[in-house]
C-alpha cells in the first residue's frame, strides 16, 4: 500500500520531568488536597504519569479566598504593570515550549505535531494578545471594571490552550482566578502554576484546583465567585446555567457543536478534502467545533468521497510523540467507549461505516479515522456530538437545502463552506446560524479572532476584543 | 331619557402575527372600572412564538436602513396619537404627555441604531496568517420580553432595542396597566412593521412568563420587567434548558439592551492569489 515507510521520529520524553505526585496551587504555593488523590494516565500507553490531588469543597474555599484577597492589589495595579506579568508568562511559555508540547501530548494523547505547532504557540499568542489589552481597556467599549474572582472549569481536549483562553483575558481585565482543569489532563495546568511562580505573579492571582466534577461544582457554586466560565459538554453546561440562575454571577459557556462542513460542486476538491480531514481528524476529533457533518453536493459526492478515502489511507495513527503521527490516542477509556457506542448506533441505524486499513497499537485508547456514508438527518450520528474521529456524510442539491440541513441542529458553534464563488460564500455565511464560519478553510484559531457559539453551543465569546466582555462589569 | 350619545367602548385584544385576536381561552381581566384586557393563555403565547419565528427571516433579512425607517415611522405614528396615549396613561395631564414624548424620543434614539450597531460591535480581526477575518453582530432570533411596569415607556424601552437589531419578539405587557400596550400595537400595525415582528400579550405575568422562559423556540429572554425574585429565578432556570440569552437588568438607553440579544459571527477566508 505505502510507497515507502516513514522511519519513526519520536520526540524525547526526557524533556519533561514528571514527579510521582502533585498538589493544588493555592495562594502561590503547592499544597495538599483533602480529597482522595487520582491518577492521570498516558492514553497512548495506559501508564500512570502521576498522582494528582483532589480539591475538596474546603480546598476550593481556600483557593477562592486567596483569589479574593489577591483581587484588591491585582485590580488596583495599573494596566501597564499587569500587562508586564502577562508578557512575562507569554515569554516563559515560549521558552518552555518544547517541554510543554511533550507534556501535553503525554497527558492528552494528541500528536506532538499538533501540540508543538498549534496548541503551545497559540497559548503564548493568547497571553501576548491579552497582555496588550490590559492597559487599553478604555478603548474596548466594555468599561474598565473587573468582576472579581473568576471560577473557571476547562475540558481535556486542549488543556493548556483552554487555560490560556480563560486566564489571559481574566487577568488582563484585573480579575483573579480559580481554575479547575479536567481530571484526565491536569498536568499542564500544574506546569502553568510553576510558570506563574517563575513570572513572580503575585500569590493568589492564579489558583489551580484539581479534581473531577465535584471539585468543579464547588468552584461554580462558591458564593464568593463573581464570574463563571466553562468549556465542556452541553449537558454539564446546562447544569451550570441552572445553578448560576438567579445568583447574579456572570456566566460564559463554550459547549458542544455539530458543525456542517458544506462542499459545493465548484469547490477546489483537493483543498476541500484537506479541509474536511483537518475539520474532523484534527485532535482526534476532540474538538467542539469539529466539522463532524460533511454536507456534499450530490453531483460531486462520488468524486469527493473517493478522494477523501484515498487521503484517509495516508493518515498515520499511533504514538503521539512520533513527529510523523497525524492521529493520536483517544483521551480516555470512557471517551473511547462513548465513540464506540455512538458508532455502533450509526451502523445499527443503517449508515455505512468505513475506515482505512490501519493498525492500532495494542495498548492505549485508539479509534481509527472513520466515515459514515448514507447518513440521514434523523440518524443519531448526524444529531449527537460524538467527539471523536467520526465523520457523517450527508448530501444536498441546492444551496437552500444546504442551509436548511446545516442549521437543523440545536448547536451553532461553527460551519464550513467550500466553493469558488465569492457571492455564494457571503450568502451562505449570512444564512448559517453559527458563531464561526470558515470559508475555504477550517479549524483556524487566533487570539485576535472571537470564538463562540449560537443556540445550545453556549453564550459569550472568547478571543478578540469581544472576549474582554466576559471579564468586565459591562 | 336623555338624547346624549352613548360612547362606543373599545374592546382590547391581543396582537399576534399582525392581527388582533381575542385570547383563545376566552378569558379577560378587569383593568379599570369599565375596561377589560384579554387574559392570554399559554396557547396564545405559543401562537405568538410561532408568529415571531415566521417573521424572523424577513425582518432579520431586511436592510438595517429599512428597519431604521420603520422604527422611525413607529415614532411618527405614536406622535400622531399623543393625546390619545396621554388619556390612556391617565394621571396628571402634564406627566402623561411627558411620558408619551419620552417614548417617542426613545423610539427615535433606537431607530437610529439600526445601521450603526454593526459598526460599533463589529471588528476586523488581524489574525496571524493570510486570512480575511471579520466579526459582525447578528440578531439572536425570537426574544420573549416581560415588559416593565411603566405601561408605555417601559414597553417601548424593552421592545425597540430588541427589534431594531433584527430580532422578533413576544411581549407580555405590564400586568396592571396593559391598555396603552394594545393601543401601541395599533400604532405598530399601521407603521409598516411586518406582522409577527412584535406580538403582544396581555394577562398575568406569573402565568405567561414561565411558559415563554421554557419555550424551546425562544432564543432570548428579557426579564427586566419581572419584579418578584422567585419568578425571576424560576424563569432564569427554565431559560437554561436551551441556553436562552437572558437580560435581567440594563439601563434604559444604552447598547447593552441591543447586544444582549445579538450574537457575534466571525467569518474566515484565505487571502491569496
Amino acid at each position: 500500500m505505502a510507497i515507502f515507510e516513514y522511519a519513526p521520529a519520536p520526540e524525547s520524553r526526557d524533556l519533561v520531568d514528571i514527579k510521582a505526585s502533585y498538589g493544588l496551587f493555592i495562594d502561590g504555593e503547592f499544597v495538599d488536597g483533602a480529597g482522595a488523590p487520582f491518577k492521570t494516565v498516558n492514553p497512548a500507553t495506559e501508564e500512570t504519569l502521576a498522582e494528582v490531588a483532589t480539591a475538596s469543597a474546603d480546598d476550593v474555599d481556600r483557593a477562592v479566598r486567596a483569589a479574593r484577597k489577591a483581587f484588591g492589589g491585582w485590580s488596583a495595579l495599573p494596566g501597564a504593570e499587569r500587562a508586564k506579568y502577562l508578557f512575562r508568562i507569554a515569554r516563559i511559555i515560549q521558552e518552555r515550549a518544547r517541554e510543554l508540547a511533550v507534556l501535553e501530548s503525554l497527558d492528552n494523547g494528541k500528536p506532538i505535531r499538533e501540540s508543538r505547532d498549534v496548541d503551545v504557540p497559540l497559548v503564548a499568542a493568547h497571553f501576548f494578545y491579552y497582555a496588550g489589552w490590559a492597559d487599553k481597556l478604555e478603548y474596548a467599549g466594555f468599561g474598565t471594571k473587573p468582576l472579581g474572582v473568576a471560577g473557571q472549569v476547562i475540558p481535556w481536549n486542549f488543556p493548556l490552550l483552554m487555560l490560556a483562553w480563560k486566564i489571559a483575558p481574566a487577568l488582563a481585565c484585573g480579575n483573579t482566578v480559580v481554575l479547575k482543569p479536567a481530571e484526565t489532563t491536569p498536568l499542564s495546568a500544574l506546569w502553568f502554576a510553576d510558570i506563574c511562580r517563575q513570572a513572580e505573579l503575585p500569590p493568589g492571582v492564579v489558583n489551580i484546583v484539581t479534581g473531577a466534577g465535584e471539585t468543579g461544582a464547588a468552584v461554580v457554586g462558591h458564593p464568593e465567585v463573581d464570574k463563571v466560565a466553562f468549556t465542556g459538554s452541553t449537558e454539564v453546561g446546562r447544569i451550570i446555567a441552572r445553578a448560576v440562575a438567579g445568583t447574579g454571577k456572570k456566566l460564559t459557556l463554550e459547549l458542544g457543536g455539530k458543525a456542517a462542513n458544506i462542499v459545493f460542486e465548484d469547490a477546489a476538491i483537493d483543498q476541500a478534502v484537506e479541509g474536511i480531514v483537518n475539520g474532523i481528524f484534527f485532535n482526534q476529533g476532540h474538538v467542539c467545533c469539529a466539522g463532524s457533518r460533511l454536507l456534499v453536493q450530490e453531483s460531486v459526492q462520488e468524486e469527493l468521497l473517493a478522494s477523501l478515502k484515498r487521503r484517509l489511507a495516508t493518515l498515520r495513527v499511533g504514538d503521539p510523540l512520533d513527529k510523523n503521527t497525524d492521529v493520536g490516542a483517544i483521551n480516555s477509556a470512557e471517551q473511547l467507549a462513548k465513540i464506540r457506542e455512538l458508532s455502533a448506533v450509526g451502523e445499527s441505524e443503517g449508515a455505512e461505516r468505513w475506515s482505512p486499513a490501519c493498525e492500532l497499537p495494542e495498548r492505549g485508547f485508539w479509534f481509527p479515522p472513520t466515515i459514515f456514508t448514507g447518513v440521514a438527518q434523523s440518524h443519531t450520528i448526524a444529531r449527537d456530538e460524538i467527539f471523536g474521529p467520526v465523520l457523517s456524510v450527508l448530501t444536498f442539491r441546492t444551496p437552500a437545502e444546504a442551509v436548511e440541513k446545516a442549521n437543523n441542529t440545536p448547536y451553532g458553534l461553527s460551519a464550513g463552506i467550500w466553493t469558488e464563488k465569492g457571492s455564494r460564500i457571503l450568502w451562505m455565511a449570512d444564512k448559517l446560524r453559527a458563531g464561526v464560519v470558515w470559508a475555504n478553510t477550517f479549524n483556524k484559531f487566533d487570539p485576535a479572532s472571537p470564538f463562540g457559539g449560537y443556540k445550545e453551543s453556549g453564550y459569550g465569546r472568547e478571543g478578540g476584543l469581544h472576549g474582554l466582555e466576559a471579564y468586565l462589569d459591562v | 331619557m336623555s338624547d346624549r350619545r352613548v360612547t362606543v367602548r373599545k374592546t382590547y385584544k391581543l396582537f399576534i402575527g399582525g392581527a388582533f385576536p381575542r385570547s383563545e381561552s376566552g378569558r379577560s381581566y378587569p383593568v379599570t372600572r369599565t375596561e377589560h384586557a384579554a387574559r392570554a393563555s399559554r396557547k396564545d403565547a405559543r401562537d405568538a412564538v410561532v408568529a415571531a419565528r415566521k417573521a424572523f427571516p424577513g425582518w432579520s433579512g431586511a436592510t438595517a436602513y429599512n428597519r431604521g425607517q420603520i422604527l422611525y415611522r413607529v415614532a411618527e405614528m405614536l406622535e400622531g396619537r399623543r393625546a390619545q396615549f396621554a388619556d390612556e396613561l391617565g394621571g396628571p395631564r402634564k406627566q402623561a404627555l411627558e411620558q408619551v414624548d419620552a417614548t417617542v424620543d426613545r423610539l427615535v434614539w433606537y431607530a437610529g441604531w439600526s445601521d450603526k450597531i454593526a459598526a460599533v460591535r463589529g471588528t476586523a480581526n488581524p489574525v496571524a496568517g493570510p486570512y480575511l477575518n471579520l466579526s459582525s453582530p447578528e440578531p439572536v432570533g425570537v426574544v420573549a420580553v416581560i415588559a416593565p411596569a411603566e405601561p408605555l415607556l417601559g414597553l417601548v424601552t424593552a421592545v425597540a432595542p430588541v427589534i431594531v437589531t433584527g430580532n422578533t419578539c413576544v411581549v407580555v405587557a405590564a400586568e396592571r396597566a396593559p391598555l396603552p400596550a394594545i393601543t401601541f400595537a395599533e400604532v405598530l400595525a399601521t407603521s409598516d412593521l411586518p406582522g409577527g415582528v412584535v406580538n403582544l400579550l396581555t394577562g398575568h405575568q406569573a402565568e405567561l412568563a414561565p411558559g415563554l422562559a421554557a419555550h424551546m423556540d425562544v432564543n432570548g429572554l428579557d426579564l427586566t420587567g419581572v419584579a418578584a425574585p422567585e419568578l425571576k429565578q424560576a424563569c432564569e432556570q427554565a431559560a437554561a434548558e436551551n441556553f436562552k440569552r437572558v437580560l435581567t437588568a440594563a439601563e434604559d438607553q444604552g447598547t447593552r439592551r441591543m447586544t444582549a440579544f445579538m450574537e457575534t459571527k466571525t467569518v474566515w477566508h484565505p487571502a491569496g492569489i
